[in-house]
């Protein structure tokens, strides 16, 4: 995909293998090497059963029997597996209309992010209308506000829309428009958009291209690394989210996952409940391992989202 | 292609104005206005409007009923009364030195260590970062059965292995805090470790290369090139750290709710608790003089920060 071979980290100006803590005449030495390779492993096992280990203990309870799940947690299958707890969490806990909620509200909230990002990119970095600078200045400045400020007047917005009189509440609106609110997006469209050779819009310009052509045919598919960015890291900051659907959404039949599992504790079954839990987290997982080498190239990206 | 100009605008102004649009790629021109207008809509409806009203509802009385008005500093003073908010502050400020103590440290220790791995370091790297993708519902309802106070909870049964617990987790007010500080930490520290990492990448080999002509252990080069190098980076990562934990919600509302006995309600889960969950309607004045009180704290605690640190963080 061009997703990810376009995002590529430029070549380091340090070759790795002798130029870093460790040199390589320290590599030479036996116990160096020896002492390096006990302190690596034992960091890949620390890694391997804190980071993997909840997972797997999570994808194992969900296929064995809930009462070894609460007698031995820890032990591996004592009673064999039960394969019906999936079943059982996508039928009839109704994980999988749940399931679609989160779909519908992801794509939905990538949309309208997709849309604002790069129209509004396109109108600041190419198109340049008289106020350019102070639109920038105002979106940027929104990245300083804790987004914490906006939760009530922001709930209040969506309870009465100003100037229209809408009330979203209980409709994906609420979470859809809200989300393409996020300065993070513009500015990294805005700024891959800055770098574009502009030799290349005066070419199209002479050609008779009009704003609309030099959007559509030459800007976006110019962009489609970082499309493809901004889109990976939206769907999943959407697939997270909780605190604000939990507001907006309060029908549960449109309710996404991370605001029906805390309600549905209490009443489902353990091991049901785990393997809900394990369905609701393979998609990000799966998005994560597809797309490794965007969250993992730097802290530009994967650092700068606000929380 | 003549026709480009005139499909997309309303035909007439688009052959009028063109030449002019042509010569300056439509300085201002309706199609400019498109192009700005969702940008407009969106952040003009989510995020500026609601921004200038959170101020202007922290001087209101506002419920959905009737039209708000204006009661002056009293929003504020009530919160200033609230029994409950010197809990919470104290609460949050708890959770951040936790934070700070317990997952400061640990993903500079790891990238370190990471960055000297020569086979096989995407792994090293994906293992790191996996917790971060879990959506945060699923790892605080994981994280539950993980901290199940009886002596067959799976963190019990570990301890049982080496003679240890059961301990309480979150079910005692004094170990409520910690336990929650762990799993933020679980799941937060892949982040930063890639951070650190793209910061190693960037220290200058030639500084590793003085150090060995110096006749510096590993030791003596992590000490005195690494650490200062990365002096800039974790400036940073720290004053967002202090800024995101001041902010969390999902973590303390689903573990505990503020409990047990107010030992975990955050500032946040009072803002919640005013507007959200009161019974005799919301308190969106107080909840939002509260958000405001704690962005203002946030914004001069920041500012002040980056005063102290300026001549440390920028001499590298």
């Amino acid at each position: 995909m061009t997703a990810r071979s376009g995002w590529r980290r430029p070549p380091s100006a340090r070759t790795q293998d002798d130029r870093g803590i460790v040199s390589a005449a320290d590599w030479r030495h036996r116990r160096v090497r020896w002492a390096l390779r006990v302190v690596q492993g034992a960091t890949l096992i620390f890694l391997l059963i804190v980071g993997l280990g909840p997972l797997l203990w999570m994808a194992k309870s969900s296929i064995t029997p809930t009462q070894d799940t609460l007698r031995t947690p820890m032990s591996l299958w004592p009673h064999g597996f039960d394969l019906s707890l999936f079943a059982t969490a996508w039928t009839r806990t109704h994980i999988d209309r749940y399931l679609l909620n989160t779909v519908w509200i992801a794509a939905g909230s990538w949309i309208v992010q997709i849309v604002v990002a790069t129209t509004a990119g396109y109108a600041l970095s190419v198109l340049r209308p008289r106020f350019h600078r102070v639109l920038t200045g105002l979106v940027l400045a929104t990245l300083f506000v804790p987004s914490i400020v906006l939760l009530v007047p922001l709930y209040l917005t969506v309870v009465d829309v100003p100037l229209l009189h809408l009330r979203m509440v209980d409709t994906f609106w609420a979470v859809w428009l809200p989300a393409g609110a996020s300065a993070f997006n513009v500015i990294v469209i805005k700024r891959f958009f800055d770098n574009l050779p502009r030799e290349i819009f005066e070419a199209a310009r002479v050609d008779g291209a009009g704003p609309f052509q030099l959007f559509w045919r030459i800007v976006l598919p110019m962009s489609r690394p970082i499309i493809g960015v901004v889109s990976v890291f939206a769907v999943i900051a959407t697939w997270k989210d909780y605190l604000w659907p939990l507001l907006v959404l309060r029908n549960p039949n449109l309710q996404p996952l991370s605001v029906r599992l805390p309600t549905l504790q209490p009443t489902t079954d353990l091991g049901i409940f785990i393997a809900a839990l394990t369905i609701s987290s393979a998609i990000p997982i799966a998005l994560f391992l597809l797309f490794q080498r965007l969250f993992l190239r730097g802290p530009g990206l994967s650092g700068a989202i606000k929380g | 292609m003549a026709s480009y100009a005139d499909r997309d605008v309303i035909p007439g102004v688009a052959m009028k104005r063109w030449p002019r649009v042509r010569a300056r790629l439509s300085r201002d021109g309706l199609s400019t206005l498109v192009f700005v207008l969702p940008l407009l809509v969106i952040f003009g409806a989510f995020s500026w409007f609601p921004i200038v009203r959170a101020f202007v509802m922290s001087l209101q009385e506002t419920n959905l009923v009737s039209e708000p008005t204006f009661v002056g500093l009293s929003n504020f003073s009530r919160v200033w009364a609230d029994p409950l908010f010197g809990i919470a502050v104290r609460n949050t400020a708890y959770f951040a030195l936790l934070a700070l103590i317990i997952g400061f440290p640990i993903p500079i220790v790891l990238a370190v260590i990471m960055s000297e791995v020569r086979r096989g370091k995407g792994l090293f790297s994906a293992l790191a970062y996996l917790p971060v993708v879990v959506p945060p519902v699923v790892s605080v309802l994981l994280w539950r059965f993980f901290f199940d106070a009886s002596p067959t909870g799976v963190f019990n049964t570990i301890l049982g292995w080496v003679g240890l617990g059961p301990l309480p987790w979150l079910q005692d007010a004094a170990s409520a805090m910690p336990s929650i500080v762990i799993e933020a930490t679980w799941a937060g520290a892949g982040g930063t470790v890639i951070i650190y990492l793209a910061a190693l990448l960037s220290v200058p080999p030639e500084l590793y290369d003085a150090a060995d002509v110096d006749g510096a252990s590993i030791w003596q080069k992590i000490r005195n090139v690494t650490l200062p190098q990365l002096r800039g980076v974790l400036f940073v990562t720290l004053i967002l750290q202090l800024i995101a934990t001041a902010q969390l919600f999902t973590e303390p509302f689903l573990f505990t709710g503020g409990g047990p006995a107010n030992s975990t309600t955050t500032v946040l889960l009072l803002i919640y608790h005013y507007a959200f969950q009161n019974s005799l309607g919301g308190e969106y004045g107080m909840a939002a003089a509260l958000s405001v009180m704690l962005a203002a704290f946030l914004g001069a605690f920041t500012a002040g920060y980056f005063w102290l640190t300026r001549s440390w963080s920028t001499s590298s």
